[in-house]
């Protein structure tokens, strides 16, 4: 493992594995009276939000809280940063109160990227969304579900066929889904509309297509995307309504896929938009389950990052033999 | 851990260092090893009633099912086997990187008012069994704790021992002790590998073991 993750892209296949190995053995820990281990005893993580959110900022306070680390929780609305401080003056109070790891999310894309390289905080930064780049850890919880339904919960994705579906131009979740699954094997295809792709869609590792009835026979898991509105300023498609009929998961759709797909959404849900309300709640939704599945990837990663030693990066303050 | 801080130890690795090694238990010696600590748990038990195995990982696991087969011998019928992974309640995490987890496994029954047996290849320096108490505190309260070791090789550094041992084996702290199981390294053996004149350091730990 890397000392940051700020992309899937920085997950080899091998680095993949490990992380969802460790998450199936933390994923016990849900059934136990105690849900609790000692291993972060000690190290401080904050949470970073400059973004709203509720399931990512909860997973990963109960992530922590779970391996025994201290949780500082930031969140922009009421901080300094509404009165105008820079990230770097943040990030310099975060160091100053000793982060051992600083989860973030910002709606500039490149954010964590700048944290983690600019020398400001030595600690491991890890992305938990960055404007419409990338959501690594939710890429991972999502190849997590796959596995356990897909896969038998182990091994990779090796020739699993995965349909994204809406939104890709805004999705941070799109592009990291692709860059992990296309790491772990599986074959992914973009559905969209050609407004809705991103430039440069054509070197990613995936198919596209702007037909979503075609592209549900043979998928193993359909994931569909928020559309995101409020990074919406031009009109992307005629109306809501059309955009549902056209791209939409409803129940005959559904009854397209086989029967033994899955239908994945990171949520929030625009039910009636994207997908039904009747799919949502369908048995072979996993949505909800995607949300537990969370708190297992973010504790691994948080485990893999943070558990053992940590490794001095050139021009880091942190002393490895000090460390030790 | 079969050897003693060396975590990555795998059978092609002993192999290579095979110029410098002994073999102390052979497969014969170790099969009649874990029948005595079978007779030995069932004896103190007064039965099989209540006992459950846990084997640590990654041999303890293995040699936990060997006992429990030679326990449903002696008493004719099944005991409770699982594993109990450690890593995460290890007080030397820090000193090396973030290492993969091994798998847990507790059974259906609990280990709730239960004889737990925990179940590990090498005793050395008794880190890794209070690691084991307390990961076992977070998932039950048993009625009793015991201790099965293969191999008790010394040096403790914490004031715990062994219910049931197979073998006490007298070793110096340069020396590696290599458990073997066919399940995971395809033969059954304890060798012991490495340090400097074997024959005085033994005399000596003897010693101090006396002392301890």
């Amino acid at each position: 493992m890397k000392r940051h993750l700020l992309s899937a892209a920085d997950l080899d296949r091998d680095d993949a594995l490990l992380v969802l190995d460790t998450a199936a053995e933390l994923a016990s820990l849900t059934d136990r009276a105690v849900k609790k281990l000692p291993t972060l005893r000690g190290r401080t993580v904050v949470n970073l939000f400059f973004e709203d959110s509720t399931r990512t900022r909860i997973s990963f306070e109960a992530a922590a809280k779970r391996l025994s680390a201290d949780v500082i929780n930031f969140s922009a609305k009421g901080s300094s940063v509404s009165k105008g401080e820079s990230l770097k003056d943040t990030a310099l109070t975060l160091e100053a109160m000793g982060a051992d790891a600083v989860v973030i999310r910002h709606g500039s894309s490149g954010a964590p990227h700048r944290l983690a390289h600019s020398g400001w905080i030595g600690g491991s930064v890890v992305n938990a969304g960055d404007g419409t780049h990338e959501h690594p850890t939710q890429a991972l919880l999502d190849a997590f579900t796959m596995r356990r339904h897909l896969a038998g919960g182990s091994g990779d994705l090796e020739g699993r066929r995965v349909t994204i579906v809406g939104d890709v131009l805004h999705s941070r979740v799109a592009r990291s889904n692709v860059l992990l699954l296309a790491t772990l094997g599986a074959e992914v295809t973009l559905v969209a509309p050609p407004t809705l792709l991103p430039v440069g869609v054509e070197t990613w590792p995936c198919a596209t297509s702007y037909d979503l009835d075609s592209n549900l026979s043979k998928a193993d898991a359909v994931m569909m995307l928020r559309v995101q509105r409020e990074r919406m300023n031009a009109a992307f498609f005629p109306s809501a309504r059309e955009y549902s009929r056209r791209y939409g998961l409803d129940a005959r759709r559904m009854a397209q896929l086989p029967d033994h797909a899955i239908v994945m959404h990171p949520g929030p849900m625009n039910r009636g938009m994207e997908i039904a309300a009747e799919v949502a709640d369908a048995p072979r939704s996993v949505i909800v389950e995607q949300v537990s599945n969370g708190v297992s990837v973010r504790m691994a990663v948080l485990y893999l990052l943070l558990g053992g030693a940590q490794l001095g990066a050139p021009g880091d303050s942190l002393d490895p033999a000090v460390e030790a | 851990m079969s050897v003693a801080q060396t975590p990555d130890d795998t059978g092609a690795a002993s192999s290579s260092a095979l110029h410098d090694t002994r073999t102390v238990l052979d497969g014969a010696e170790i099969a009649r090893a874990l029948t005595r600590v079978a007779h030995e748990i069932v004896e103190r038990a007064k039965g099989a009633d209540n006992l459950v195995l846990l084997g640590i990982p990654t041999r303890g696991v293995f040699l936990a099912r060997r006992v429990a087969e030679r326990i449903r011998d002696i008493e004719g019928r099944d005991i409770p086997v699982g594993s109990l992974d450690v890593t995460m309640y290890r007080d030397d995490l820090r000193r090396a990187p973030a290492r993969a987890l091994l798998p847990t496994d507790i059974p259906t029954s609990g280990i709730d008012d239960k004889v737990v047996v925990l179940v590990d290849d090498v005793l050395y320096s008794g880190r890794t069994i209070r690691a084991a108490l307390d990961a076992m505190n977070d998932i039950g309260r048993p009625r009793a704790v015991q201790l099965a070791v293969l191999v008790d090789r010394g040096h403790r550094e914490l004031p715990i021992r062994a219910d049931y041992v197979g073998k006490n084996i007298p070793t110096s702290h340069s020396e590696k002790v290599h458990v073997l199981v066919t399940e995971h390294d395809g033969q059954d053996a304890v060798l012991i590998s490495g340090g400097t004149t074997t024959e005085s350091s033994a005399t000596q730990d003897t010693t101090t073991e006396a002392h301890a």
